[in-house]
């Protein structure tokens, strides 16, 4: 309780008195059609800071950033832009500009009149006159002519476009408009910069190009940059700091390096580069066993033979003739500065990238330092669930009602909690042959099988571990032996404690 | 063996057929007969009766009632388009169905009833004003119509991109909404004034006698067996219409071919 009292203040004292904060994103949900899209969401950006938010599609990425630009309202939740609380603000009097996915140029408007567009609406401090009454006033005007085009003329000379005043932008190339996008933002000279995955309509060459010139913008020009995307490589290159989003969760925040070196779970290590992504356990500090074997590692504090997530990155592993695993190659491919490697060991299927290449059949040891094993918790290690009996025999779940063996203490209208292990739910291809239909969020491959996130048509998260990989976003059947439903009733007072 | 291959020309035929039969050939036998008397000898003088005296005036006339049923239309049209295309007010486009439904019942069978209603329940006698409501019902969905479209199809991005400029709504309606509309409004103008030019059944069932259009004198000579002069008449009106639709072409840079299908 103490410490409560003490925690509350203070979060309303570092809201206003932090003014290198530049974005302030507290508490924020938003449901579109019963769907929430983000979900309670915190998160601050330091001004002239660029942070990247990542995240696989429908994370709900683009729904933050048109939040914060103010397409969007939160559900519930405050967004604050240098201190002053614009939750509720149009976006045309916040005073941050946006480069659109698709660029949305105006078709009408030649590159001038777009990139002058944005001029043509600003009113900037005049003068201070006093009036008859002797009160010092503010007067403000707008810009002129001249200085509307000289402004244009910086603004094409800094994305390389100089010249292209009069061109009809529907003649222009992807990248020209992309261009011309980037100039009719920043001309505004905005607090924060919003980029919605400004480079996805670009190709490879041209991608690559315009992340060193955005970055080289960003390092010029001292703005803030928000920038949207779901390429990992674009957000570990060009940012200080990522958000890597999942679900509508923030997953992991943190500088790039520390994002690929640290992941916090396996959906941060899986999204981030390759790796080798395992399950293992904890026998004690500093040591973990996974493939059969112990290994040294880093970490600490965990419980006594704790399940664990641990990735390897590959190449951290080392083929040497005193490694710890012995496994067999079973394919390589030359990727032009180094191989990469399946190696097959007792257990678990290594990617291992090398500079020297092995022939595909031979039997190699594997070496994996200590520095190179990270630990990381489990995000859930069984699925739990607080429901009710809706027969003798049989609980209500997730919308469907599944069979469970009663050893006659249980009845009709229980509460009971539900433990379902990761390896006894079945998958079956057609939804009728499953107890409730699901849908595949995601997979994670495990080395010797796949761990699978469904969620129910009730919005109910399970894992389980498969042989199978399914596909995402199909459409399934669930179903769970009686015998593999673990029941523990809930008496009616401490319910709440269970949970 | 020669192979059977389908030319992509082909299937053009049939309506190459069709038009020369149906619009190229009666427009050459409309040629013939205005530029002829009732003896078959080549004339001028159909087309000197165009230019009598009270032909001029109901010709004046019949633009004016265009004009003014364009505009009528394009005022009522313009702001209504624009409501049903937000999705909030028009789910699943029924609206929209019920403005266009009238299309199709028959049109005269709606002005007779358009007559009886002005006459019996609001006491208002037949003449300009009934005519001109009449031309407003039977026009109107033809103006609303691509307009809705315009407005549906439009990039809801650009309209962000413009508040995010800093543009008030009213800004962003002046100065996106309405030039990015143009095209709409342009087909939507053309698909009623050339129609509302020549008809003659709405000013005949609602008019009196002295609001009678051009498209009327066309219907007398034809009905009273003056084939020569009617011809001229439906020429030289056929000129017009293409003069004005060129010269609106012109004024608009050809914008307006993307949703009229390029007839001009």
């Amino acid at each position: 309780m103490n410490e409560q009292k003490h925690n509350n203040p203070n979060e309303q004292k570092s809201l206003h008195e932090k003014t290198d904060k530049i974005i302030e994103v507290v508490g924020v949900t938003k449901v579109f059609d019963d769907v929430t899209v983000v979900d309670d969401m915190n998160l601050s950006i330091k001004r002239g800071e660029f942070v990247t938010l990542l995240g696989p599609s429908g994370c709900g990425k683009t729904t933050l950033l048109r939040m914060i630009a103010g397409f969007e309202t939160p559900t519930s939740g405050k967004i604050f832009i240098g201190s002053k609380d614009v939750t509720y603000i149009p976006p045309h009097k916040r005073g941050i500009n946006t480069v659109f996915q698709k660029y949305a140029l105006f078709p009408h408007l030649n590159v001038f009149g777009n990139i002058a567009y944005g001029l043509k609406n600003k009113r900037i401090f005049d003068k201070t006159i006093t009036d008859k009454k002797g009160v010092e006033k503010d007067v403000y005007r707008k810009f002129s002519k001249k200085e509307i085009e000289e402004k244009v003329k910086r603004a094409l000379k800094v994305v390389g476009l100089e010249g292209y005043e009069h061109r009809d932008v529907n003649s222009l190339s992807g990248g020209q408009q992309q261009r011309v996008a980037i100039a009719r933002a920043i001309v505004c000279e905005p607090k924060v910069l919003l980029l919605d995955e400004p480079l996805g309509a670009l190709d490879l060459k041209m991608r690559k190009e315009m992340q060193l010139e955005l970055k080289a913008m960003h390092k010029n020009l001292g703005i803030t940059f928000v920038y949207v995307t779901h390429d990992q490589e674009e957000a570990l290159t060009m940012s200080d700091r990522v958000v890597v989003m999942n679900d509508g969760v923030i997953q992991q925040v943190g500088v790039p390096k520390k994002i690929y070196d640290e992941p916090s779970n396996a959906f941060v290590a899986s999204f981030i580069g390759e790796s080798n992504i395992l399950s293992g356990t904890m026998i004690a500090d500093y040591n973990v066993s996974f493939c059969g074997e112990k290994f040294r590692c880093l970490d600490k504090g965990f419980e006594k033979n704790e399940k664990v997530d641990l990735v390897i990155r590959p190449e951290d592993i080392e083929i040497s003739e005193q490694g710890q695993l012995e496994g067999k190659v079973i394919d390589v491919v030359f990727k032009g500065t180094f191989y990469q490697m399946e190696i097959a060991t007792e257990g678990y299927e290594f990617t291992v990238q090398s500079t020297v290449g092995r022939k595909a059949g031979e039997t190699v040891r594997l070496a994996i330092a200590p520095n190179s094993i990270h630990i990381m918790k489990k995000l859930r290690t069984t699925n739990t669930f607080v429901t009710v009996l809706d027969s003798d025999t049989s609980i209500e779940l997730c919308g469907g009602s599944f069979e469970i063996i009663n050893d006659g203490s249980l009845v009709k209208g229980d509460r009971v909690k539900v433990t379902i292990p990761f390896d006894k739910i079945e998958l079956t291809d057609d939804e009728s042959d499953g107890i409730i239909g699901v849908n595949v969020a995601q997979t994670l491959y495990k080395g010797s099988y796949y761990q699978v996130q469904i969620y129910t048509d009730t919005d109910e998260d399970f894992y389980l571990d498969t042989d199978i990989d399914w596909d995402i976003d199909d459409r399934v059947g669930l179903k769970i032996k009686p015998e593999d439903i673990i029941l523990q009733k809930l008496e009616e007072e401490n319910e709440e404690a269970d949970v | 063996m020669k192979r059977l291959t389908f030319n992509r020309k082909l299937f053009a035929l049939p309506y190459g057929v069709l038009s020369a039969l149906f619009v190229i050939v009666p427009l050459l036998v409309l040629l013939y007969f205005a530029f002829v008397d009732g003896d078959g000898k080549f004339t001028f003088e159909n087309f000197a009766d165009i230019f009598s005296k009270g032909t001029i005036k109901v010709l004046f006339y019949s633009f004016g009632v265009a004009l003014l049923t364009t505009v009528i239309c394009l005022v009522i049209a313009y702001p209504l388009a624009m409501i049903l295309a937000n999705s909030r007010f028009n789910k699943s486009a029924l609206l929209v169905m019920m403005f266009i439904l009238p299309m199709w019942i028959n049109s005269l069978l709606r002005m007779y009833a358009l007559k009886n209603l002005f006459i019996e329940l609001l006491q208002i006698d037949t003449g300009f004003f009934m005519v001109l409501c009449g031309m407003v019902y039977d026009f109107f969905p033809f103006m609303l119509l691509p307009i809705y479209t315009i407005f549906v199809s439009m990039d809801k991005s650009l309209i962000e991109a413009s508040y995010d400029l800093g543009a008030s709504p009213i800004k962003t309606f002046f100065r996106v909404k309405v030039p990015l509309s143009m095209p709409g409004v342009i087909s939507g103008i053309i698909m009623v004034f050339m129609p509302t030019v020549s008809t003659f059944a709405i000013s005949d069932i609602l008019g009196k006698p002295e609001n009678i259009m051009f498209g009327n004198l066309i219907n007398y000579w034809f009905t009273k067996n003056h084939w020569n002069l009617g011809s001229a008449y439906a020429f030289f009106l056929l000129i017009l219409i293409g003069i004005t639709m060129i010269i609106s072409s012109k004024l608009t840079g050809g914008k307006a071919k993307a949703t009229t299908g390029g007839i001009l």
